[in-house]
C-alpha cells in the first residue's frame, strides 16, 4: 500500500491505472514525456523501474533517454521518498545568503546525507537549484511549501511541526 | 546559389548548407569533434566556431546556415584563440593517459590540440574518474574520456534505431551511456560498433584480441588458422595511408603469412558456401509456400550480419522464423576447419585455433555466442577487428606498402566474386540471384556483369525483382513467378522494411539486411573515419574485386562443390544442417 499525499490509499494496481489514463491523455502530444514522469512522480511518489520502462515502450522513447530526463531534473527521484521532501535551495541567492549553513543544519538535525531519508521515513533531504524566491533568501521547500528567510537556529522547530503533525495523524488514524 | 566571402575568397555555394559544409566544398578545412556528415549538427563540442563579419559572437559553423553576403573568417586571431581555449577546457576534463590510450594513435582531440599548439594545462580542475565499462563481449567503453561529443547517440539512436545510450546525469557528472549509467549489458545494444566507428577519442573501442592471438601464435602446441572476411580487403590498406578503396588482398595474405598463421584462409569461402545452403533455403521456403501452401515463412532474411540478428531477437522476435537458419559465413567457416579441414590436415580441433579479421565488432559477440560450438570446440576462438589487424602488422614490423602479392591456401581459401561482393549492401542478394537464377532456369543471370545495379548503393532501402520463365524440370512451380526481393542497410531501414512487411504494404520473397551503412564495408571495426566518399571507395573496389575474378558465382566454386561430394554431401543435408545452420533466440 502506498499513501498519497491526500491520505487516501491506493493499490499499486490503481495508481498504474491512473498513470495509464494520463500517459493515454498525454502521449501524442509534442514534448509528453515530462509532464508524464511528473504524473508519475505525483502517483508514485518516485519512479520505480517498472513505471520508467512502461512509459518508455508506450512513448516509443528508448530507455537510456527517459533515463536521461529523469537523471537531469532535480525533482525526480527513482528511490522511495520520506512521507515530507525537504528541498534545501543553493541557487546563487540562497547559497550566499546561508543556504549551506541551513542545508548543515538539516544535515545534523536528521543525520542524513542528501539524497537519504530518514529511518522513520519521514524526511527526505534534497537540494534545489532556485525555486524563483530569491528575495525570500534561503529559501527551504518542504513538501509544496516554501519556508522564507531559515535560519539554522529554527530548523529544529521548523521539523518538529511536521514530526508533531505527523503523530497527530497518527493518532487520528 | 549564395555568394559569401571565406577568408576573403569569394565563393558560391547552394542555398540551406552550413557554414561548415560550405568552407569544406571549397577545401577549407574547419575542424569539429562533434560533427557527422548525414545528421543534424549539435553544435556540441564549439571547436568549429568562426567569425561572422557584423555577428557579436563566434558562431559555431556546423549549425550557422549560410547566408547572402556573408563574410567568414575561419582563421582569425579571435578564432583560434577561442578554439584553443575550447580544446583546453576540453582537456581540462578528459582523464586519460595518452601513452597507455587506445586512441593514442588517431586520437581526434590530441591531434587537433597538437595542431592548435596546446602545450600547458592552464585549467588544472577537477577531471572525470575513469569509469570503465567492459560488460559485453564486443566493447569497452571509458566515460573518463568521454568528451561528449554525441556522434555516438547520433548512430545509435538516429542510425540503428536501437537507443542504448543517452547522456545521463547533468551538468559535471553527465556522463553518456544506458539508462542510469548502467553496463552496456544491462540493454539491448546490438554490438554494432558503430559508436566505436566514429567516437573521436578512446572512449569506445573494440574489446581487443590482439594479445590473445599474439599468446596463439607464440604456442608451439597451436595451429592457428585465420580467415579474413570480405570487406578486409578494400579497407585495411587504409591503416597504412593507402587511399579508401586500394585493394589489398594480396599483400594481406602475405602480411598474415609473416604473422606466421598457419593457415590463411578466406571467409570468402564459406559466402560462396553460404549463398548454396541459403539460396536452397529460399527454394525450399518458395516450394513449401507455392506448393505446400504454407503459410508465414517468407519473406527469408538473410543472417549474415551479427548485429542485425541481435537487433531482431530483441526488437522483432515475431520474424525469426523467416530469418535464414544459416549460420554467418565466419560461423561456418569455423565449424567446417575444425571439422573437415582438421581432419583432412590430420590436425587435432582441440589444438586448431581460430581466429577471424572482420570488419565488425559484433562478430566479437557472434563468435562466443553460446551454440556456436557445432565442431566440439569454440568453432570461431578469437575476431580480431581490421584495426586491430593493422596494429599486429605495424607491430611486427611489417612494411606493408612493399610486400608483395601471394594467395590463399587451399582448401578453405579459393572463392568466387560472389563471394567478394557480400561486403557491400546489395552484394548478398546480387550473390544469390546469380546462383538461383541459375539454379532455377539453368541459365546464367542475364545482366551486364552480373550486377543487380538495382539494389546496390548507398540507397537506404532498395527493391528488384525478376521473372522466373521456363524453369528446369525441378523447379516447374517457380514458372512465370515473379521474384521480390529488398535489401536493406542501417538497422532504422531495417525496421521500416520490416514495418512495411509485416503491415501487409510489401510483400517480398527475400530480404537482405546488414547492419552497418553501405554494409560490412563501413562496418564498426573498419578503419576511421568511415564517411560516405570512403563507403562509395570502398564498394567499387569490392566490384572490381569480383569483376577480376572469372569465377564469378557461388556455385562454380570448385573446392565448395568438393566440400560437397567429400563432406556435406548436399545443402541442407544431415551435416550442413549440424555445422552450417543455427537458431534464434527472442531476447
Amino acid at each position: 500500500m502506498i499513501t498519497e499525499k491526500t491520505g487516501q490509499s491506493q493499490t499499486e494496481e490503481e495508481l498504474f491505472q491512473q498513470l495509464v489514463n494520463a500517459i493515454n491523455e498525454l502521449k501524442d502530444k509534442d514534448g509528453a514525456l515530462i509532464p508524464i514522469l511528473q504524473s508519475a512522480q505525483n502517483l508514485f511518489g518516485y519512479l520505480p523501474e517498472y513505471v520508467l520502462k512502461h512509459i518508455s515502450s508506450t512513448l516509443n522513447i528508448p530507455y537510456s533517454e527517459v533515463a536521461g530526463v529523469v537523471t537531469f531534473y532535480s525533482f525526480f527521484s527513482t528511490t522511495p521518498r520520506g512521507k515530507n521532501l525537504l528541498r534545501v535551495c543553493l541557487g546563487t541567492a540562497c547559497y550566499v545568503r546561508g543556504g549551506k549553513e541551513v542545508l548543515a543544519a538539516i544535515k545534523n538535525e536528521l543525520k542524513i546525507d542528501i539524497g537519504e531519508t530518514t529511518g522513520d521515513k519521514l524526511f527526505t533531504l534534497e537540494i534545489g537549484r532556485c525555486f524563483g524566491a530569491c528575495s525570500l533568501a534561503p529559501v527551504v521547500m518542504i513538501n509544496d511549501e516554501v519556508f522564507q528567510r531559515v535560519k539554522p537556529a529554527r530548523i529544529r522547530d521548523l521539523l518538529n511541526s511536521f514530526r508533531n503533525k505527523d503523530e497527530m495523524e497518527e493518532d487520528h488514524e | 546559389m549564395v555568394n559569401l566571402k571565406i577568408n576573403g575568397e569569394k565563393i558560391t555555394v547552394e542555398e540551406n548548407i552550413s557554414i561548415l559544409e560550405a568552407a569544406g566544398k571549397n577545401k577549407i578545412n574547419i575542424p569539429t569533434l562533434c560533427y557527422l556528415e548525414g545528421y543534424d549538427a549539435i553544435g556540441a563540442c564549439r571547436v568549429c566556431m568562426v567569425e561572422v563579419k557584423g555577428a557579436k559572437t563566434l558562431t559555431a559553423s556546423c549549425s550557422t546556415p549560410v547566408s547572402e553576403g556573408m563574410e567568414i573568417f575561419t582563421n582569425s586571431e579571435k578564432v583560434r584563440a577561442a578554439r584553443k581555449n575550447v580544446v583546453e577546457l576540453l582537456l581540462s576534463e578528459h582523464s586519460g593517459d595518452c601513452n597507455y590510450c587506445e586512441r593514442s594513435g588517431d586520437c581526434e582531440l590530441r591531434i587537433l590540440a597538437s595542431s592548435l599548439g596546446v602545450r600547458e594545462n592552464y585549467f588544472t580542475g577537477e577531471s572525470l574518474m575513469n569509469n570503465i565499462d567492459d560488460s559485453t563481449p564486443a566493447l569497452v567503453r571509458d566515460s573518463g574520456k568521454c568528451i561528449k561529443c554525441r556522434r555516438c547517440i547520433t548512430v545509435c539512436t538516429g542510425l540503428q534505431k536501437v537507443g542504448a545510450i543517452s547522456p545521463q546525469y547533468r551538468g559535471f557528472k553527465t556522463s553518456i551511456g544506458p539508462a542510469f549509467a548502467a553496463g552496456l549489458d544491462s540493454v539491448p545494444c546490438v554490438q554494432c560498433g558503430q559508436c566505436a566507428a566514429v567516437c573521436p577519442v578512446g572512449a569506445i573501442t573494440e574489446k581487443s584480441h590482439i594479445d590473445q592471438v599474439w599468446n596463439a601464435l607464440d604456442d608451439p602446441e597451436k595451429y592457428v588458422v585465420v580467415q579474413t572476411a570480405p570487406a578486409i580487403r578494400a579497407a585495411l590498406g587504409e591503416c597504412f595511408d593507402y587511399e579508401p578503396g586500394t585493394r589489398v588482398t594480396g599483400k594481406m595474405v602475405t602480411a598474415l603469412r609473416k604473422l606466421k598463421f598457419d593457415a590463411v584462409f578466406d571467409t570468402n569461402f564459406a559466402a560462396d558456401l553460404t549463398i548454396l545452403e541459403e539460396g536452397t533455403e529460399l527454394l525450399m521456403r518458395l516450394k513449401r509456400t507455392l506448393v505446400d501452401k504454407e503459410q508465414y515463412i517468407l519473406p527469408q532474411f538473410t543472417s549474415c550480419s551479427p548485429g542485425w540478428i541481435k537487433f531482431a531477437e530483441y526488437y522483432f522476435p515475431e520474424i525469426l522464423p523467416k530469418i535464414s537458419t544459416c549460420k554467418s559465413p565466419q560461423q561456418m567457416f569455423g565449424a567446417l576447419a575444425k571439422t573437415y579441414y582438421a581432419a583432412k590436415a590430420g590436425i587435432s580441433p582441440d589444438k586448431m585455433v581460430v581466429v577471424s579479421v572482420m570488419p565488425c565488432t559484433a562478430k566479437k559477440f557472434e563468435a562466443q555466442r553460446e551454440e556456436m560450438n557445432d565442431s566440439g570446440e569454440r568453432d570461431v576462438d578469437f575476431v580480431l577487428t581490421t584495426r586491430e589487424l593493422g596494429k599486429m602488422i605495424k607491430s611486427a614490423g611489417i612494411d606493408f606498402q612493399s610486400l608483395e602479392d601471394s594467395e590463399m591456401d587451399s582448401p578453405l581459401g579459393i572463392s568466387s566474386g560472389a563471394a567478394d561482393i557480400f561486403a557491400n549492401t546489395g552484394g548478398v542478394m546480387e550473390a544469390a540471384v546469380r546462383t538461383v537464377y541459375e539454379i532455377v532456369t539453368g541459365r546464367s543471370f542475364p545482366v551486364k556483369d552480373l550486377h543487380v545495379t538495382s539494389v546496390a548503393g548507398l540507397e537506404g532501402v532498395k527493391e528488384a525483382s525478376f521473372k522466373l520463365e521456363n524453369p528446369v524440370d525441378s523447379w516447374k512451380f517457380l514458372d512465370g513467378v515473379e521474384l521480390k526481393v529488398a535489401v536493406a542497410h542501417g538497422l532504422s531501414n531495417a525496421a521500416k522494411v520490416i514495418e512495411a512487411v509485416n503491415s501487409g504494404k510489401a510483400i517480398y520473397h527475400f530480404i537482405e539486411i546488414m547492419t552497418c551503412p553501405g554494409g560490412c564495408i563501413g562496418g564498426g571495426g573498419q578503419p576511421r573515419m568511415t564517411d560516405d566518399k570512403t563507403r562509395m571507395a570502398r564498394i567499387k573496389a569490392i566490384y572490381e574485386e569480383d569483376e577480376s575474378k572469372s569465377l564469378r558465382k557461388s556455385h562454380e566454386n570448385p573446392d565448395v562443390k568438393k566440400l560437397y561430394e567429400e563432406y556435406l554431401k548436399k545443402p541442407l543435408g544431415e551435416k550442413s544442417h549440424k555445422l552450417l545452420h543455427t537458431k534464434y533466440t527472442k531476447r
